[in-house]
C-alpha cells in the first residue's frame, strides 16, 4: 500500500516511517504531507512544559491512562535536547510510559530537539499532522521548559500545560515572564509533596497580580504517581478543547500554526540562500571595520546585492 | 548529509541496575547517535512495540540475566513478525562465546562483554547501519 494510504489506515509501520520522512526531510515528506492535510485537525493537541524534571513525562502517561478509558486514542511527540557537542541525543522520556507499550492504542514517538537552545524540533508540528491523520484524538507534545522551546510548543499546541513542581527553593521564579502568555492551564505536580499547597497559592498569588483571567480555574494540583487529580486535569483539558471549538479559538490557532510554518519555512529559504563565502562580504566586512557601514546596512546591502 | 542512526536501548530482564546499559547510551549519543532508552525490565513484546514505534536502525539489548538465548530468541522472532528484518540486534551482558555464537548464526547482531570499548561498539553500529541502509537502497 502506498505510505499516506497506509498512514491514514493507521498501520503503525507506517506511521512509524512516515515521522521519519518528515524529520529526516527525506525525499517524498512534502508530497506525505500535502496528501495527508485534508485528514487533519480532528485531534486535540495539548503542550506539556516545564522545567527539566518537573514531572512531564510521568502527568502524561498518567494521563493517557484516564484518557483510554475515555475512548481517547492517544499518540505522545517526546522532544528531548539534542547534544550541541556530537550532534547526538539521548531520548529518555519513554522510560516513563512503559504502561502503554502493549497497548495499540497508544503511540509514543521520542525526537531530539536538534534546533539551537533547546527550541522544539523544527519538524515537530509535522509530526503531529502524522499521528492526527493516523486517527489518533488525543496528542502530547512533552518539550524542556527553556525559553524558545515554550514559545515552539504553544504555536503548535491547541492548549498548553505549564507544570511547577514544589521543591528546588525558587520553583515560581523558574517560571521566565514569557510562559504567562502561553499558558492554558497551570499544574502544580507531585501533589503528594507536602509543599505543592503552598507552591500553588504562590503561584495563584502570584498570576492574580499579573491580571491572568479566571486564573482559579486554570491552576491545578495532581499526584501523578498516586493518579490524584489526573482525571479533573483530563476533563479540564478536554473541556477548553471543546470550548475553543465551539468559539472559534481552535480554528483560529489552527490556521496561525499554518501561517507560522509558512513564515519558518520562508525564513529557512533565506538563509540558505544567503551568499556566505563571496567577494562582496569581504567587502562589506572592510566597510564596517572603517565606520563606512553599519551591520544592518552590510545585511540590507547583502540581501540587495550589493547596493548600500 | 545522511540521517541520524536511531538506536534503542533497552534492559532486559530482572536485575535492577542499569548503569552499563546507561553508559552505553551516553557513549552512543556522544558518537552522534540518537538514543532511545526505555529503561529496565523490558520485556521483549516491550522492545519490539518501542523500536516499531521509534523506527530505529538498532536495538541494543542488554541483559545479565542468563536467560539470553530465550530474550535474544524471542526479540528476533517478535522483529520478524512486525516485519523489522532490517534493525540491526545486538546487545551485551554476560554471554558465553559459543551461545553469542549460535545466536549470531540465527540472525542477532555481534554482542560485546562486559567492559568492551564503546567506540568499538559505535563504529560496529555505524559501519553495520550503513550496510542495511544500502541494502534498502538508501544512501
Ligand atoms: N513524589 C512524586 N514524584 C514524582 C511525581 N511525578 C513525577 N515524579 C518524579 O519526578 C522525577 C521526574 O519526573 P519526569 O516525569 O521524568 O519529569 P520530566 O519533566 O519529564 O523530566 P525531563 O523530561 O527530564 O525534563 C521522577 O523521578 C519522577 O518519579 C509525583 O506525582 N510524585
Ligand atoms: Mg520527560
Amino acid at each position: 500500500m502506498e505510505l499516506a494510504a497506509a498512514v491514514l489506515a493507521g498501520d503503525v509501520r507506517a506511521l512509524a516511517r512516515a515521522l521519519t520522512l518528515v524529520e529526516e526531510r527525506l525525499p517524498g515528506a512534502r508530497e506525505l504531507c500535502v496528501k495527508l492535510a485534508a485528514h487533519t485537525g480532528r485531534a486535540l493537541r495539548v503542550g506539556v512544559t516545564g522545567a527539566p524534571g518537573s514531572g512531564k513525562s510521568t502527568l502524561i502517561d498518567a494521563l493517557i491512562h484516564v484518557a483510554r478509558t475515555r475512548g481517547e486514542r492517544v499518540a505522545v511527540l517526546a522532544v528531548d535536547p539534542s547534544s550541541p557537542r556530537s550532534g547526538g541525543a539521548l531520548l529518555g522520556d519513554r522510560v516513563r510510559m512503559t504502561s502503554h507499550a502493549a497497548d495499540d492504542g497508544v503511540f509514543v514517538r521520542s525526537m531530539a530537539s536538534r534546533g539551537a537552545l533547546g527550541a522544539l524540533a523544527p519538524n515537530a508540528g509535522e509530526a503531529l499532522d502524522l499521528f492526527d491523520a493516523a486517527g489518533f484524538t488525543l496528542l502530547f507534545i512533552e518539550s524542556v521548559g527553556a525559553g524558545q522551546a515554550d514559545v515552539d510548543i504553544a504555536a503548535e499546541s491547541d492548549l498548553t500545560l505549564v507544570l511547577t513542581a514544589p521543591g528546588g527553593g525558587d520553583s515560581i521564579q523558574a517560571l521566565k515572564s514569557g510562559i504567562l502568555e502561553i499558558a492554558d492551564l497551570w499544574v502544580v505536580t507531585k501533589g503528594d509533596d507536602p509543599r505543592a499547597a503552598s507552591v500553588k497559592n504562590e503561584l495563584l498569588s502570584m498570576l492574580t497580580l499579573c491580571g491572568a483571567p479566571g486564573i482559579a480555574e486554570r491552576i491545578c494540583i495532581v499526584a501523578s504517581l498516586a493518579q490524584q487529580g489526573v482525571d479533573a486535569l483530563l476533563r479540564k483539558i478536554v473541556d477548553a478543547g471543546a470550548a475553543a471549538r465551539a468559539d472559534g479559538g481552535f480554528d483560529l490557532r489552527r490556521r496561525l500554526r499554518v501561517r507560522r510554518r509558512i513564515l519558518a519555512a520562508a525564513a529557512e529559504l533565506c538563509a540558505e540562500r544567503l551568499p556566505v563565502d563571496t567577494p562582496l562580504l569581504a567587502e562589506l566586512e572592510v566597510r564596517i571595520r572603517v565606520g563606512d557601514l553599519s551591520v544592518v546596512g552590510a545585511a540590507r546591502a547583502l540581501l540587495s546585492g550589493g547596493n548600500a | 548529509m545522511s540521517r541520524k542512526i536511531r538506536v534503542l536501548v533497552a534492559k532486559a530482564g530482572l536485575d535492577g541496575h542499569d548503569r552499563g546499559a546507561k553508559v552505553v547510551a551516553a557513549a552512543l549519543r556522544d558518537a552522534g547517535m540518537e538514543v532511545i532508552y526505555t529503561g529496565l525490565h523490558q520485556t521483549p513484546e516491550m522492545i519490539v512495540a518501542a523500536a516499531l514505534q521509534e523506527d530505529v536502525d538498532v536495538i541494543g539489548l542488554s541483559l545479565h540475566s542468563g536467560a539470553h538465548l530465550v530474550l535474544f530468541r524471542k526479540v528476533l522472532e517478535l522483529m520478524r513478525a512486525q516485519g523489522l528484518e532490517r534493525v540491526l540486534l545486538t546487545g551485551g551482558g554476560i554471554i558465553p562465546a559459543q551461545d553469542a555464537e549460535l545466536l549470531q548464526s540465527e540472525g542477532v547482531g555481534r554482542l560485546f562483554g562486559p567492559g568492551t570499548n564503546t567506540q568499538e561498539l559505535a563504529s560496529y553500529i555505524k559501519t553495520e547501519v550503513a550496510v542495511r541502509r544500502a541494502a534498502g537502497g538508501e544512501r
